[in-house]
């Protein structure tokens, strides 16, 4: 799966990092323990959390994950936008959960 | 932020204020992109990417401020992290898994996990800890290349 899909087939509504949209996603983790996140989450993972602020961009980056996903459409943080383009890290928002995120995964043949 | 030094190979060096959460991982980003630079392995970068992210964040909740150093040589990555105070009180028990004494407000963050210094021994070849109440904390870690 490419990042666009998320955009394309999921309806996913991104709120920042354009650039990064072309990058493959190897699979999906969900956590909001940050350095929980830091020990766990493995390159090309897309990552559904429902913390916005700023330094979610910086994990991110750092762990070279595809996008971050926001459930249940939360609202997130404008600097965190910001940091997000700037780094081209995508970030998606959507109104489902992380269960049926995680579904619509599984769908489109992710395992 | 990078200097050049004969002998010590490439320094980096990062001011950490306390409680700055905005920029909380900019240095540990920084730092990224210099090994990036370089071409170093991915693994260690990785590694070395956790190993600063966590130490700039304990300084940033957990310290009155201090400073990330980083010495890039030709077999290894050495890392600092220094801070002044207030120091831990009991490093065996900050070390376990779990244990944290981050406020409420910065657990609604999503940080006091008490998984980072774990993190940080886990990510590094060598891991070492002091700290004196009163005075301040550091650690130093090597990632060998
Ligand atoms: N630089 C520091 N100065 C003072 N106390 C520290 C410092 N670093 C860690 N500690 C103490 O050690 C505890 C454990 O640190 P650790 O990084 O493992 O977890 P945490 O920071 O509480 O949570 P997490 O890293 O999972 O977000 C901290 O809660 C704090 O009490
Ligand atoms: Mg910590």
């Amino acid at each position: 799966m490419v990042i666009k899909d998320l955009k394309d087939r999921f309806h996913f509504k991104l709120l920042a990092g354009e650039k990064g949209l072309d990058n493959e996603i190897n699979g999906l983790y969900c956590c909001d323990l940050l350095s929980w996140v830091m020990s766990h989450a493995k390159d090309g993972d897309a990552w559904i959390t429902v913390q916005t602020h700023i330094n979610i961009v910086a994990i991110a980056s750092l762990l070279n994950l595809a996008c971050i996903i926001v459930p249940e459409s939360i609202e997130v943080d404008s600097d965190t936008v910001a940091k997000a383009d700037e780094e081209g890290i995508p970030i998606f928002s959507t109104d489902i959960n992380s269960f049926k995120i995680f579904t619509k995964f599984y769908e489109a043949g992710m395992r | 932020m990078g200097s050049n030094e004969k002998n010590t190979g490439i320094k980096l060096e990062y001011e950490i204020l306390k409680d700055d959460f905005a920029r909380a991982g900019e240095a540990s980003s920084g730092i990224k992109k210099v090994l990036r630079q370089l071409g170093i392995d991915s693994s260690a970068i990785r590694k070395t990417a956790i190993a600063t992210y966590e130490a700039e964040i304990n300084i940033v909740i957990h310290s009155e401020g201090g400073k990330i150093l980083v010495y890039i040589k030709p077999d290894k990555i050495e890392i600092i992290a220094k801070d002044n105070g207030p120091g831990i009180k009991d490093i065996d028990l900050a070390m376990q898994k779990g244990f944290s004494t981050a406020s409420n407000r910065v657990r609604e963050l999503g940080f006091g996990a008490g998984m980072g210094l774990p993190n940080m021994k886990k990510s590094s070849d060598e891991f070492y800890i002091e700290s004196e109440m009163g005075k301040g904390t550091t650690v130093k870690m090597i990632i060998t290349l």
